[in-house]
């Protein structure tokens, strides 16, 4: 396991949130929100609703012109960001802001094309110099990913891998190896999405990876309400909840009714995740 | 044994074992997909070393695709190139009118070996997406293809044959809702899908190992084209000249040649309106290493890797990408790639018709443009082979109205002055 101890990016703030939750038996709440949208600062604002409403840590999305692993709802919101002229200082200023409000650890989850264009080791300071977390690549596969892990590295930042149903055994072992702050087990076999149930797969999923692992596992894509968080809960360390927030954005008639959605869906997920199913 | 027309390449040095040709391509794939592509490389391990394998597809090439196809001089079209004598690799004549259904008829027998019973692919131009709605008939696979909604609308009639074929055709409607956007839209689907579908790449990008895999199906080419060439014109060509857009084509007739230092080997990519228009998709000429679609390659993009909208006159090149092993030729000086604008391919695709009577499809007549300019460098000595990867008919509705073809088009008489102007062009 890396040490995410080292000065700079808050890494060891990201595992210390994941042990207190599960300190208090429960799980965590993880929310991800895209950066830029609805606009700049309302993206901003989004983050800091959702940590008001008790997300317990936030994923920062870095949009991108061609988010091949994301479903329909974050794609709009991609788009829109874009097309509002979002760029990565745009990004590492939410999260600067947002940790700076809350000292909550926030991360950023993107596509690896933005940071290898930008530069590794220009990223990952940048990224620790905002106060962010780590990084959530799930287009760099751990056999590439060496390079973006020494940097993170030296710079506190956690890499969150993801693990797939189809993953081996023997992989799973081998990416858990590598990567720090938690484990990203994406639950159903599909892009990121509101799905109405969660599958048991998930749950076997975060069985076979825990055999590998010491890190906390957490697992994402489909879960839009408090019984759903309930019942992922019951096996993860945390549950993450991206496309229902963007949704709430999305639907809503004007910002603020569209932050006190996000701030509202936080709330209701928080006891989600506090009652178990 | 030998097979006539499945030739993967004999050395299998490049790509390394990690997928890398120098420094370009691997596998960068969602860890969901992981398994998949693992397979697919594992499975076309083993059928590469079945000679059932082999014997199934070259009956096929053979006897349903038409293979080998004929290689013809182009004496008439060759007098607008400088006097150098022209040979056209006639891949339009292959079933279903392009090169497209060498790499499609492999990966069936793989879909097939594999047990998955559903193939999803992406198609530009609609050739790939015709040629694997065929394949699915003929296997009884069910068949998705996804294809830009611009795409659908000037490809019309690809559109009607993959449906006609029983596939069920996708507009996408994302993006620059042409090819790039079509690739992404198949990658959802193959994320979400993935146990019983394969996801049959149209081209020699993607990860690992679909840059080698296709290119292997498409080597055939080449290796046909040096054996013909040989045999008529008694030599190895100064130079051969193909299409890029994914390069595979380009990558089917190069790979043989590339042994032929002598043999210069000359990709056309398409450049719109100009390479400083910013309307092209001169990926090489103007495009900086990223990854797109799970590799690393020459990429269109902003300074923050955000890819940029791609924009020709067709739809096969219109790809703001380009498969690996052409980015790995490029850097290494082996090859040479050059742009094209719409207007040069235009006139050349109308040249071909009205010099020799063949049609060529919009991408093909990239390479012609080219070959034009390559046999006015090279003069009267000069020998140029070019891959006529596509026949036109499907272009048919864009060329009436860029030329004005239509009865209720008033511009009929303006093609008078072109023909006026291809008569001119040869004195």
């Amino acid at each position: 396991m890396s040490a995410t101890a080292s000065a700079g990016g808050k890494g060891k703030l990201l595992s210390d949130t994941l042990a207190a939750a599960k300190a208090e038996g429960r799980s965590a709440l993880i929310a991800y929100l895209p950066a830029g949208f609805p606009t700049i600062d309302g993206g901003i604002e989004a983050v800091k609703a959702a940590f008001d409403g008790g997300a317990d840590v936030v994923e920062v999305g870095l949009p991108h012109s061609d988010p091949v692993l994301d479903g329909p709802v974050i794609q709009t919101a991609d788009d829109i960001a874009l097309r509002g002229g979002v760029r990565i200082a745009d990004v590492l200023r939410t999260v600067r802001e947002a940790f700076e409000a809350t000292g909550k650890p926030v991360l950023v989850m993107t596509y690896w094309n933005p940071i290898d264009r930008y530069g590794v080791e220009r990223f990952t300071a940048e990224l620790a110099a905002a106060g962010g977390a780590g990084c959530i690549l799930p287009d760099l596969p751990v056999e590439e990913s060496e390079a973006w892990r020494k940097a993170a590295e030296r710079h506190g930042l956690a890499t969150v891998f993801v693990v797939a149903p189809s993953s081996r055994d023997e992989r799973l072992a081998k990416i858990t190896a590598v990567g720090s702050g938690f484990v990203y087990a994406a639950s159903l076999m599909g892009v990121t999405g509101t799905r109405e149930s969660v599958g048991l797969e998930a749950q076997d999923l975060v069985g076979r990876t825990r055999a590998t692992t010491e890190l906390p596992v957490c697992v994402g894509l489909g879960v839009s309400n408090r019984e759903q968080a309930a019942v992922v809960a019951g096996f993860a360390d945390g549950v993450i909840v991206g496309s229902a927030f963007v949704k709430r954005l999305l639907d809503a008639p004007d910002l603020a009714a569209g932050l006190a959605g996000v701030r509202e869906l936080a709330g209701e997920l928080a006891q989600g995740v506090r009652r178990r199913a | 044994m030998s097979s006539d027309f499945f030739v993967p390449d004999p050395e299998g040095r490049i790509p390394s074992a990690q997928g890398y040709f120098g420094a370009f391509g691997g596998k960068f794939i969602p860890e969901a997909l992981v398994a998949a592509v693992d397979e697919v490389a594992a499975e076309y391990e083993k059928a590469k070393a079945d000679p059932a394998f082999a014997a199934e597809l070259d009956e096929l090439l053979a006897h349903y695709t038409g293979r080998p196809s004929a290689l013809t001089e182009v004496p008439r079209f060759a007098e607008h190139a400088g006097g150098a004598r022209v040979f056209l690799k006639r891949e339009d004549l292959n079933h279903t009118g392009s090169h497209k259904i060498n790499n499609v008829l492999g990966q069936a027998l793989l879909t097939r070996r594999m047990g998955k019973t559903r193939v999803i692919a992406e198609t530009g131009a609609g050739q790939h997406g015709v040629a694997t709605a065929t394949a699915c008939a003929l296997f009884g696979l069910e068949c998705v293809i996804y294809m830009g909604e611009v795409d659908t609308q000037r490809q019309a009639l690809n559109v009607a044959r993959m449906r006609m074929l029983g596939a069920e055709v996708v507009a996408v409607k994302s993006g620059s809702r042409t090819l790039k956007d079509a690739i992404n839209e198949a990658f959802r689907d193959w994320v979400a899908n993935v146990d019983r579908t394969h996801y049959l790449f149209g081209t020699v990008a993607g990860p690992h190992p679909f840059p080698a895999m296709v290119r292997d199906f498409h080597r055939v080419i080449g290796v046909e084209a040096r054996r013909q060439i040989l045999e008529r014109a008694g030599r190895l060509p100064d130079a051969v000249a193909a299409c890029v857009g994914g390069g595979s084509n380009a990558i089917g007739l190069f790979h043989a040649f590339i042994p032929d230092e002598g043999v210069r080997l000359v990709g056309l990519e398409a450049a719109g309106h100009g390479v400083d228009s910013g309307e092209h998709a001169a990926t090489l000429t103007v495009g900086e290493p990223g990854i797109l679609h799970g590799s690393r390659s020459y990429v269109l993009q902003d300074d923050e890797g955000q890819i940029t909208e791609p924009y020709s006159i067709s739809a096969g090149l219109d790809y703001p990408g380009i498969g690996p092993e052409h980015s790995y030729l490029k850097d290494s000086g082996r090859g040479e790639y050059r742009p094209v604008t719409d207007d040069e391919a235009m006139r050349a695709l109308r040249l071909l018709s009205r010099t020799e009577g063949i049609i060529p499809a919009i991408e093909s007549a990239h390479a012609l443009a080219g070959a034009l300019d390559l046999g006015r460098e090279l003069g009267p000595e000069g020998l140029v082979l070019v891959n006529l990867s596509g026949r036109g008919d499907k272009d048919m509705d864009t060329a009436a109205r860029y030329f004005g073809l239509y009865d209720t088009d008033a511009a009929v008489e303006a093609d008078a002055d072109g023909a006026a102007e291809i008569r001119g062009d040869a004195q």
